[in-house]
Formats: C-alpha cells, structure tokens, sequence
C-alpha cells in the first residue's frame, strides 16, 4: 500500500510540483480533477499498475484521495491474482 | 522527438491517399454544394474498413494503431473535411467502447460500428452551451432499471444518417453518459443546414422528451463520465481534426503550387513573385510543423503515455491556425478564381474556419495550454484558485 501511495505522490508531483499532498486530502476539493488530469491519471494508473478499470471503478468517490485511489488499485489488484 | 513512420505506415499512408483521391474526391464539392453525403459513398468506405480503423480486429475493425489513423484521417483531411469528421466521431465511440465500455456494450456495438452498418453521432454540445461543456442542462432521472433523458444536443455531425447517441447528461452537476439507439421512443432529430463550412456533415439538433434508455447503457461509470468518457473521446477528436488540418494544408498549398505555376502576371508566373513565394513558404512550413506534431501526438497515444493528452492539444491548436492560414493564402493567392466554387480553395478556407471553433476553440485551447504550463510553476495557493480550476481544463467542446 505504501508503495502504491509512493508512486501516486510522485505522479501527482509531476503536474503539482509546489502542492504536498495529504493522503486523505480530497482531490476535487482542492480542484485537482478536471477533463484532461482525469485521463492521464486513469491511464496512469491502469498502465503503472497493469490493471483495468471497470464503469463501477469509475466512481469519483475512488478519485477523491491518495488514499481512495491506492485502496482501490489494491483492490484490483487481488481479484486479478 | 522521435517521428519516423514505420514501412508499414507509409505503405498505408499511399493506399489511403489513393482511395481519398481517385473514390472520393470526384464528389467532394458537389457534395459541398448540396449538403449532403451520398450512401454510395459512405458505403464505399465502410467496405475499405475505414470507418472501423480504430477498432480490434475481433470485432470486426482494421486494429489500425493510433499514428496510422492519423494518417488516414490526413488522407480524408486533405480530400473532404466532412469525410474526415464522419471518420472522427465514428472513430470517438469506437473509443470510447473500446476504452469505457462494458463487455456486453462492446459485444453489442462494436461490431455494427466496426463494420459501418451502425453509424455513431457525439452528443455533447447543447444551443446554449458549448464551449462550458461541464455545465450541460440536459439531465437524466433513475427509474427502476431505466434512465429518463430531457433536454437538447446540438451540432451532431452526421447525425442525420446516425444509429447510435453518445449522449452527455447531468444530475446535481454529475455528468454521466448514455448510448441511446435512434428508434427510442422520445428522441426526435431536427437536420441542420447553411452551415459555412464542413457542409455535408449532415448534422442535426436532437430533442430528448422523456427518453427511456435501460440502465445497461450507461457508459463509464455514473457521475464521472465527463473526465473519463467526454474527455478521452474528445482528445482523440482533437487528434483527429489535426491531422485532418494537415490534409487541408497540404491540399491549400497542393492547390496553390499548381496555379502559381500556370497563371502568368506582370509577363512571369506568379511562382516568380516575392510576396507569392512568402505565402507558399509560410504554407510548406506549417505543414511540416503541424505534420511533425501530429506524428508526435499519435506516438505518444500509441504508448498511452500520459503526456499525450497535452500533445492533442497543442497538435489541435497549432494545425487548425495553420490550416485557417493556408486556406487564407490559398484563397489569395488565386484571386477572384479562389472566390469562386470553380475552385476548391473557397471551401478549403470554409472548412478551416470550422477547424478553429471544434473540438475546443483556440481560445480555449489558448487558456488550456498557458494554465497546464502555470500550473506547473506557480505555488500552491494560486495553484487552487487558477490553474487546476475545474472548468478550465473542462472546455474542451
């Protein structure tokens, strides 16, 4: 899980270079979703972690924190084991 | 960057040339005149496989990779910018089933629009929005099992012969997109004509009056399908259209190289004049810079890097100002001829100015770029309030 937090801080870090995010910290909140982060942060995550994203992962509630997306690439994880 | 085309590549690129030229070509400026696509002709394309290019090959599409549909789509551009925009939009549902869509959708849909038996219409504009396409007012209401569509699309590009709507709405602001079938009860379409350019692209308004459409069509997740779905098509659309503007340079300054190089004033061809030679030169470059983009964008879409959706952009946004450039030229360079439908350069100079106001105008593409790159170098608490602000990423129409 921590690793996963790891390589998701630092692609954030990528396009927010002067932002240190929280974990639980909500990303719409901080207005960080938008049409052209959204797509880049899907396609990173299915080709980082090699899994595929399925309409019911598309929830913005699995969007919303470090800590949402993380648990739920762990997820898919499992169920592709 | 690295934008060497494989064998394979410019094999395909000669063969699409030949179709567009020697299948196509013959009917663009009637069609032009008359606003209207023949079904011989999108018959005829469906039998090359063009209009399933993008789709895998075990639903019946070509498998063709990101960079060879650009070129076809180069190919269309430089013949017909309506041809080439039937491609776009068949091509962004083709996507966004191959990338958003469910096991079912894809078996279901795949297929019909692989082969062109089913054609796909993308509807995200409304007549009172458009570029604030986050803030759409045709909503949808849960019923059971079924979703219920109110509201209004318009500018469906060739939505008058078109089977299947991707059709964006909105509930609380959640955005979720829908296919919907063109016999369902309660979608009616209204074809639009006079339009200035792209003039046989048979668009239509579509009026959605309680729309039932079963819960299984709906696609890519609910709530979030403006980021995920919207976006995804329309940055494939934006790669689309630029390579259609490099077609459409390359037709301007094809066009313009052979009247300059037959008409004589002042006692020498027009070639031989200074200010003539500064148009072809600005022409030939921008042709080869946009060209040079586009093959970059559709490297990086072929590795699903994530810096491709800036690539779309910026390809977007150079290639349609090139385009509107040469048709400009174009059109000056002939004269009076170029103001004449005797001559394809009036409708080059028409279907360019489309160029600059679809898929996210230059303005748009303008605020995009420059707040990316703000957000890269600007700290924190600025970063909240302009850069990463929702709709300013959101505009791309």
């Amino acid at each position: 899980m921590d690793t996963i937090k790891q390589q998701l801080h630092a692609f954030l870090a990528r396009f927010f270079p002067r932002v240190s995010l929280a974990d639980d910290q909500n990303l719409f909140q901080l207005g960080f979703i938008n049409s052209l982060f959204a797509i880049q942060l899907i396609s990173f995550v299915e080709n980082e972690f090699a899994i595929k994203l399925d309409n019911d992962d598309l929830d913005l509630a699995h969007f919303s924190t470090i800590q949402s997306i993380a648990a739920l690439i762990l997820r898919k994880r499992e169920l592709n084991v | 960057m690295s934008t060497d085309l494989t064998l394979q590549q410019r094999e395909a690129q000669i063969k699409f040339a030949a179709f567009a030229q020697h299948s196509l070509a013959p009917f663009v400026d009637e069609m032009d005149r008359m606003e209207f696509t023949p079904a011989h002709l999108l018959q005829e394309i469906a039998l090359q496989g063009y209009l399933g290019a993008l789709a895998p090959r075990q639903f019946g599409g070509q498998g063709l990779d990101i960079s060879t549909l650009g070129l076809l789509h180069e190919e269309f551009g430089r013949v017909c910018s309506s041809l080439r925009s039937l491609l776009t939009v068949q091509s962004m549902l083709i996507y966004a089933l191959m990338w958003r869509g469910s096991e079912a959708q894809k078996a279901r849909w795949l297929p019909p629009l692989a082969r062109g038996e089913m054609i796909g219409a993308f509807g995200l504009t409304e007549p009172l929005i458009g570029s604030d396409a986050r803030h759409i007012q045709t909503h949808f209401l849960l019923d059971g099992n079924t979703f219920i569509l109110n509201g209004q699309k318009k500018w469906l590009t060739y939505g008058q012969i078109a089977d299947l709507f991707l059709i964006f709405a909105q509930q609380e602001g959640q955005i979720s997109a829908f296919l919907v079938e063109k016999d369902t009860p309660g979608l009616t379409l209204i074809p639009l004509r006079g339009l200035l350019g792209t003039r046989a692209s048979m668009l239509v308004e579509v009026h959605l009056q309680d729309c039932r459409v079963p819960r299984t069509h709906l696609l890519g997740g609910s709530g979030f399908a403006f980021e995920t779905v919207a976006g995804l098509c329309l940055a494939l659309g934006r790669y689309s259209v630029a390579c259609g503007c490099v077609g459409l340079v390359q037709a301007c300054l094809d066009a313009s190289l052979l009247y300059v190089d037959q008409r004589v004033q002042f006692n020498v061809l027009l070639l031989e004049h200074q200010l003539i030679q500064q148009m072809i030169t600005n022409m030939a470059t921008n042709l080869t810079a946009s060209r040079l983009l586009c093959h970059e964008t559709g490297r990086l879409m072929d590795q699903a890097s994530s810096e491709s959706l800036l690539s779309t952009w910026m390809a977007k946004y150079f290639s349609s100002l090139a385009a509107h450039q040469a048709a400009q030229d174009a059109v000056q360079i002939h004269g009076a001829n170029g103001c004449s439908s005797d001559y394809a350069v009036q409708r080059y100079l028409r279907d360019a100015t489309v160029m600059e106001i679809i898929e996210g105008s230059t303005q748009i593409q303008q605020t995009t770029i420059a707040r990316y790159y703000a957000n890269m170098q600007m700290p924190s608490t600025t970063n909240r309030s302009f850069g990463m602000d929702v709709d300013g990423f959101a505009r791309g129409v």
